[in-house]
């Protein structure tokens, strides 16, 4: 496939790799913050390629993992409890909820369909007059133009039974967050590629500034993820904070105008909780104005279960999250918490951390 | 103890991973993998357990009164019951002759049990009949028994198929996992993962136009040429439910020792990879129905490998691993020079967009 | 989310009042929502997330950068970053 093989190279992976090698005089600790570029540097061994010099680190780029337990506790509660049709990406069906996950809610005759794309859950609202239609938008700001779209397809086909259940998540404070934490020990960040080839890289300049440490919106393929660490070290030796484009081919500085514009229309900034993390300001995407009336948390309220959510004592997703471990150092890991049987969220997204590691090692993770 | 893939459950979600441990039965238990596994080993194995079930391969090898007859059986459960280069019924007759001739055995005959759901249109019956009776008449193979059942409107998913097989084992002929050993090479006949991706592909509301057509096909003469060249080989194994890394994943059990996969040199079209690329899929959890793969000694894998590009459902095949002495895993040789561990998924592989 | 591929729009087409088109992926065809790219036509490179287009894929920018790669990788140790 073009655009995508080239980018598999082993030739210039390992001239990549031995650039960085060659360049680091120091090790240094960059964190990348997209599940995809985790799944990529595990699934390719990437890691290994650029140790000692360089030690990665995953933060919070899962935005599967990110989505608050009560928000997905309030999908289970629709599908179990009404004659919605609850709809949602393959990657949520196994997370688990307070009880249980989507895929068992299925099991006991909720109406759960996994879709590519959430117009696909509007065109279904439109074919199911009788029958509220419910999506639940999970994602990054890469995704928030797709759910934009069905949200204005839905009003302008003036369909009164699709709704949102909103779990959108904003990258920048999340970085912030990250950046700003006591005993930070992140040199510098690799931002999600994709989520720049919408929203352009803007946001993060005053980060960088503000910091002193280097962001570069890196691709995702092995060739693209070498070369963003690449620039990275180069910044880092040198001394310098700013941001860079790795991912050229796809991230203008602007990012996609229309796509943006789409956004602005459907949703606003609001506070979110990052499961796992807590409150994020301006950490989430919430629907605007008119289109408040496709909010499902405010159509189902009556179903919102009355007891708060409940996390396994032991789940330490949210040091996870943040990086302050890797995976195996927590005493969970393989024993507790496999991806059969999760304890949270970053086990079982295909682009969890966890679930990254043990796809990577399995069990013998364990140090 | 496999049974035939249904990427009906990619869209319709499959293998709940419940937070508490359950007292039903979910679609997990019949996705080839974890939970299916522990199914049979904590609640059918212990009920029924005999020394042919022990071995727990596709089909037993019965000794009677001197011949050696391998028997196994296999549902169909597909949806769409229809799809590209195939049907339920072919799907069914390939797959329980396929698991005959994993045993090295010659099929004598075939049984084929219908369970109809109240409304299925006579016609597509009729085609999916049409179908499994010419796939059984290629194969020279009778179908001698049969039985038709009729339930319910709602209750049955159109229709399903169970097909049981009996054939003939050459005397010395052994081919199981157990034979496998540290310095054997394996091989694959073709590419991986179309029957998977043309099922995908077929379902509704994808619209996915991918002109991918299942692999689906019996592999009776690709088998036979095969071991004509090379008589030692170790075993053979179609990998369909849950792919090959499932069958690896199975034949490193059973043997007690490590598979090396060399990444770079699967095989795989380059529109399944397209669609394993567009929906987050990975093309080794993906079924075949119409593969084969081959372990065997280092001193017959040339042999084995040219006898296999000589037949017609063979002219890919490659040379993809090596076993090693080792715990019993399988690991992929990645083509940066790094080696990870496959992982078996919980469950059937979801389309996933993150 | 992050699993966006690229493809070639071989069809445009409207729907629904949506701006559509047909993109191919190496011989897969998927449909995919232009609202998010309205200026894209047919011969363009699209990355595609979640059934609607994000960006245009620069087709320049990724030879030149590919070429420089490739010329450092040849060059071996010690060549300039790009």
């Amino acid at each position: 496939m073009r655009f995508v093989e080239e980018y598999r190279d082993p030739r210039l992976v390992r001239a990549l790799a031995e650039e960085i090698q060659g360049r680091a005089t120091r090790a240094w600790t960059i964190m990348e913050v997209c599940g995809g570029q985790t799944h990529s540097i595990v699934q390719h061994g990437l890691d290994e390629l650029v140790a000692p010099a360089v030690s990665l680190l995953h933060g919070p780029g899962c935005p599967v993992c990110v989505t608050p337990l009560e928000t997905l506790d309030l999908a289970l509660a629709i599908a179990e409890g009404s004659d919605a049709i609850l709809c949602s990406f393959g990657d949520m069906l196994r997370v688990p909820g307070s009880k249980h996950d989507l895929l068992t809610a299925r099991a006991r005759g909720g109406d759960v369909r996994v879709v590519y794309g959430p117009l696909d859950a509007a065109r279904l609202a439109g074919r199911t007059p009788g029958r509220p239609v419910v999506f639940l938008a999970v994602g990054f700001e890469t995704t928030a133009p797709a759910v934009a779209v069905a949200a204005r397809f839905a009003r302008r086909q003036r369909l009164e039974n699709f709704f949102l259940l909103v779990s959108h998540v904003r990258v920048p404070p999340a970085l912030e967050a990250i950046a700003g934490a006591p005993g930070a020990r992140v040199d510098a960040f690799l931002a999600a590629g994709h989520v720049c080839t919408v929203m352009g890289t803007a946001e993060y300049e005053p980060i960088a500034a503000r910091h002193g440490l280097p962001i570069v919106a890196t691709g995702f393929e092995p060739v693209d993820i070498l070369e963003g660490i690449a620039l990275a070290v180069a910044r880092l030796e040198a001394g310098e904070a700013g941001v860079d484009i790795q991912y050229r081919r796809a991230v203008r500085p602007g990012g996609n105008p229309a796509a943006r514009a789409l956004i602005e229309e459907v949703f606003e900034c609001a506070d979110r909780p990052w499961r796992g993390i807590g409150v994020v300001p301006g950490g989430g995407l919430a629907l605007r104005g008119d289109y408040r009336a496709l909010d499902a948390a405010t159509a189902f309220a009556r179903l919102a279960p009355s007891q708060a959510p409940r996390e396994p004592a032991s789940c330490r997703a949210g040091d996870v999250l943040r990086g302050a471990i890797r995976p195996p150092e927590c005493a969970e890991f393989g024993r507790g918490c496999t991806p059969e049987r999760p304890l949270g969220a970053p086990m079982v997204s295909s682009e969890g951390a966890c679930a990254a590691y043990w796809n990577r090692f399995g069990a013998e993770a364990r140090p | 103890m496999s049974d035939a893939f249904d990427a009906g459950r990619l869209l319709a979600p499959a293998c709940p991973a419940p937070a508490e441990p359950g007292d039903r039965v979910t679609l997990a238990h019949g996705a080839g993998t974890g939970a299916a596994s522990r199914l049979f080993e904590e609640l059918l194995f212990p009920r029924l357990a005999n020394e042919w079930l022990a071995p727990r391969h596709d089909g037993a090898v019965l000794d009677a009164e001197g011949a050696r007859l391998a028997f196994t059986t296999d549902s169909y459960v597909v949806r769409p019951l229809e799809f590209p280069g195939g049907d339920i019924g072919s799907l069914a007759v390939h797959g329980t002759l396929n698991d005959l001739a994993m045993c090295g055995a010659r099929p004598l005959a075939l049984s084929c049990a219908l369970v109809l759901e109240e409304g299925l249109p006579l016609a597509t019956l009729a085609r999916i009949v049409d179908s499994l009776g010419a796939a059984a008449r290629e194969a020279g193979v009778p179908v001698a028994t049969g039985d038709t059942k009729v339930v319910e409107r709602g209750k049955g998913d159109g229709l399903y198929v169970n097909t049981a097989g009996v054939g003939l084992v050459p005397p010395g002929r052994v081919l199981r996992p157990e034979r496998v050993a540290p310095g054997d090479v394996v091989l694959v006949s073709g590419p991986i993962g179309a029957h998977g991706a043309a099922v995908l592909s077929a379902r509704e509301g994808l619209a996915v136009e991918s002109g991918i057509r299942s692999d689906s096909a019996w592999l009776g003469p690709l088998v036979a040429a095969v071991l004509a060249a090379a008589p030692g080989l170790r075993c053979l194994r179609d990998p369909t439910r849950g792919g090959l890394g499932a069958a690896l994943h199975e034949i490193a059990r059973g043997a007690g020792c490590e598979i090396e996969l060399d990444e770079a040199a699967l095989p795989v079209d380059p529109p399944v990879r397209a669609v394993c690329e567009l929906f987050g899929l990975d093309p080794l959890f993906l079924a075949s129905e119409g593969r084969c793969v081959v372990f065997a000694a280092e001193e017959d894998a040339g042999r084995a490998l040219a006898a296999l590009r000589a037949e017609p459902l063979g002219r890919q095949a490659a040379r993809i691993g090596r076993v090693r002495a080792g715990a019993p895993r399988v690991v992929v040789a990645t083509a940066f020079g790094g080696r990870r561990l496959l992982v078996l998924p919980a469950g059937d592989p979801l389309p996933r967009i993150c | 989310m992050c699993l966006a591929v690229p493809g070639r729009v071989v069809e445009v087409y409207e729907e629904d009042g949506l701006r559509m088109a047909r993109v191919d992926f190496a011989g897969v065809r998927l449909r995919v929502c232009l609202e998010t790219l309205p200026e894209a036509e047919v011969g363009a490179w699209l990355l595609v997330h979640a059934g609607v287009a994000l960006q245009r894929l620069d087709a320049d920018a990724a030879e030149a950068g590919l070429a420089l790669l490739a010329e450092a990788a040849a060059a071996g140790a010690g060549a300039e970053e790009p």
